[in-house]
């Protein structure tokens, strides 16, 4: 497979349909490359002309901008806002709900106005149109699936059926967890907190959200964030279920349903 | 007497009003302390924000049960301020059930109506309080409302149940004596409640139930209007507040986060001199990055304090909260409301002018430990049924917190400069963004 980059399609004068946005989470982290790997594996498959930014991308600004330092995220987002708009891009397609929310709804304040779309709605939209097909009895079949919604995702962008609508192409059975939609429980990481320790408390976010999801007796939790990703397996290995239960993001789980 | 009974009236009708108003116009002022934001955009969606949160309390409904109960309460509330209506125009004009030739057969319907909605509030008054003080739900026992909070909320319960109360018996005893065919009780026909214990009353004079009949009108309607009152004091505001808030509420994305344009422009004379807007008129005041105190706010957050009805429902919804840590966005939500009526009194006793207390919003009333302990997560904005959020004031704070007073947790300082440095979080170059690529490519 060859993933290219914007400076490639732009060396050739050729435009790719759309521009796959990873994000510093899914850029660097070892567990959560293989989303990205997942979700360019898939876009491969079906035939989407897709690029990515490669050095050229930089963090969207998102944590910077919560904890409340609006100079960085104004740097970095009129960085990018110059980057995108130099290549004329359009469509962006993202696995990270917070690199979603600030480049549809933050950005074009600043001047950066791009359809953009979070993996999950992608997925679907490629299932949809018949591009995604799953082999049948594939190695989520017969399996019990609980989805945990991200709060930027779910709440913050009412997005709550397209990542379940994914999930429903699997033979697989869908519990949901006693919170959910949009009602859902946060995984503890927005709001840069996953850039520092908790404050003090009772227990940590990530290991009520963690055993609630083991609660739903489901081997597989499926994520469509890579921070809800890294703080979910840790909630799970805390309630001592790493052996039993995968948390595993949507990306990665068509990935390994593909026909 | 009939004419010292009107003139008492129109005194306490016009005492009540007027210390009400002065109420309100205090409140007005010091929602307007806030900074100006213009949400007047869009008048359509908010109307119908104003129809499905405030009279439809589409929210409430998130929990069905306890919406249907508060439903009464408040459908009772609104409906029976019709019969108010009826109450004070008698008072004034010294008559008595002003309306009956007016209404003719339809009168007796209307009231009936009225007393099966006053016995659904007696009911449901009678369950929340229940709720609250013997099956002790989480949310209405927590530290935040120690004190006055708490006894607000049976106060109004209580009072309702009062009120309630003395608008069946006052019905009962009147039907009584039209029974009687007592010459100043206008027949109105049968009242659907009170009218099955108007019998209670037979074995006294007419004179005593007479006297029960007045009683009751003058302790129902005194009980009203000291409850009007009441309510600038109370979290019971809401019943007046939830219905401009619904529709100033923001119609934004909920994840999206209110920009800075002061801070745009001067990055943007940093990155792109040349496209630079023109900077601000000399002498321009400079703002002040985020919010120290409740000036810092914009007038929305204020309103949204007054309009917190102290239900806890954001902070039962909040991970922080959940687990344990000091963040209540309820709390939050009080602090505010505490601090801009303390600063509208100082205002008030020092000629309209701010005189410096020594105290602000951040740390006497919210500590830093409790701005940092939100995930952003958008729970609280999620669940609160008057449109209120929490987080907005959360995160003026903590700008103020980084920006003005270079004050974070170490750790994010780090991250900071590393996106400052590498264009990443993390300690990770540019290049390092290009691993995954290579070893797909490989
Ligand atoms: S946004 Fe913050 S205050 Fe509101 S519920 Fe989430 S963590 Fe709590
Ligand atoms: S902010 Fe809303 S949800 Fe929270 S206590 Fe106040 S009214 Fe209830």
């Amino acid at each position: 497979m060859h993933i290219k980059t914007m400076a490639e399609y732009a060396a050739n004068g050729e435009t790719p349909e759309v521009l796959f946005w990873v994000g510093c989470a899914s850029s660097f982290d070892q567990r959560t490359q293989k989303i990205t790997k997942a979700f360019a594996t898939i876009l491969d498959k079906v035939g989407v002309k897709f690029a990515v930014l490669g050095r050229e991308e930089s963090c969207t600004g998102d944590p910077a901008r919560r904890a409340g330092n609006e100079f960085i995220f104004q740097m970095m987002a009129q960085s990018n806002i110059q980057v995108l708009n130099m290549y004329e891009v359009k469509k962006i397609v993202t696995t990270c709900p917070h690199c979603f929310n600030t480049i549809k709804n933050e950005y074009p304040a600043l001047g950066g106005n791009y359809e953009v779309i979070h993996h999950t709605t992608y997925l679907q939209q490629l299932i949809d149109e018949g591009k995604i097909k799953v082999k049948e009895g594939g190695s989520f079949k017969g399996k019990k699936i609980t989805y945990h919604d991200s709060c930027y995702l779910g709440r913050a962008n009412e997005i709550y059926e397209a990542p379940r609508k994914v999930l429903e192409i699997l033979d697989a059975e869908l519990v949901e967890m006693k919170r959910c939609r949009s009602k859902g429980l946060c995984c503890g990481a927005g709001g840069a907190q996953m850039f520092k320790e908790e404050e003090k408390g009772t227990n940590r976010i990530n290991f009520e959200r963690g055993q609630e999801a083991v609660d739903t007796g489901a081997s597989v939790v499926a994520a469509n964030c890579p921070f809800c990703m890294t703080m979910l397996t840790d909630g799970v290995k805390e309630a001592g279920k790493e052996d039993s239960v995968q948390v595993l993001d949507l990306a990665e789980i068509i990935a390994e349903s593909l026909k | 007497m009939q004419i010292v009974q009107e003139l008492l009236f129109v005194i306490a009708f016009g005492i009540a009003v007027y210390l009400f108003s002065q109420q309100a116009r205090q409140i007005r002022k010091n929602i307007l302390l806030g900074r100006d934001e213009d949400l007047t955009d869009h008048p359509d969606q908010r109307w119908k924000n104003v129809l499905l949160l405030a009279f439809g309390q589409k929210k409430m409904f998130r929990n069905p049960l306890v919406a249907v109960l508060h439903f009464f309460v408040y459908a009772g509330f609104v409906i029976i301020n019709l019969e108010i209506l009826e109450i004070i125009l008698d008072g004034i004009l010294g008559k008595h059930r002003l309306f009956v030739p007016v209404l003719g057969s339809l009168y007796p319907v209307l009231i009936g109506l009225f007393e099966i909605l006053a016995v659904l509030v007696l009911v449901s008054c009678a369950i929340f309080l229940i709720r609250r003080n013997i099956l002790k739900l989480k949310r209405f026992i927590s530290k935040d409302l120690d004190g006055w909070p708490r006894s607000d909320a049976n106060y109004i319960l209580i009072t309702e149940i009062v009120l309630m109360t003395l608008f069946l018996t006052m019905n009962a005893a009147d039907q009584n004596l039209q029974l009687r065919g007592s010459e100043h009780y206008v027949a109105t026909g049968h009242f659907w409640v009170s009218g099955m214990f108007a019998s209670i009353f037979n074995g006294m004079s007419d004179s005593s139930v007479m006297a029960v009949e007045r009683t009751c009108w003058w302790l129902h309607i005194l009980g009203i209007l000291a409850f009007l009152n009441y309510l600038p004091y109370s979290k019971h505001l809401h019943i007046i507040l939830a219905f401009p808030n619904a529709f100033y509420a923001s119609l934004e994305p909920k994840g999206e986060m209110e920009n800075m344009p002061a801070i745009q422009r001067e990055v943007q004379s940093m990155l792109q001199p040349e496209l630079a807007t023109e900077a601000p008129a000399e002498g321009a005041e400079i703002p002040k990055f985020g919010a120290k105190d409740v000036q810092d706010l914009t007038w929305k957050n204020l309103l949204d304090a007054y309009s917190c009805t102290e239900c806890g429902r954001c902070s039962a919804a909040c991970p922080a909260n959940l687990t344990g840590k000091l963040l209540s966005p309820r709390k939050i939500m009080m602090d505010t409301r505490d601090r801009v009526t303390e600063v509208g009194k100082n205002i008030k006793a020092n000629n309209g002018t701010f005189q410096e207390d020594g105290k602000t919003l951040l740390r006497d009333y919210i500590t830093e430990e409790e701005l940092r302990a939100c995930t952003t997560c958008n729970a609280c904005v999620q669940e609160c049924p008057v449109s209120i959020s929490p987080l907005d004031i959360i995160l003026q704070l903590r700008r103020y917190l980084v920006m003005e007073e270079s004050s974070a947790p170490a750790e994010w300082t780090g991250m900071f400069s590393n996106i400052e440095n590498n264009m990443a979080p993390w300690k990770f170059g540019p290049d390092d963004r290009e691993n995954w690529i290579n070893e797909m490519n490989s």
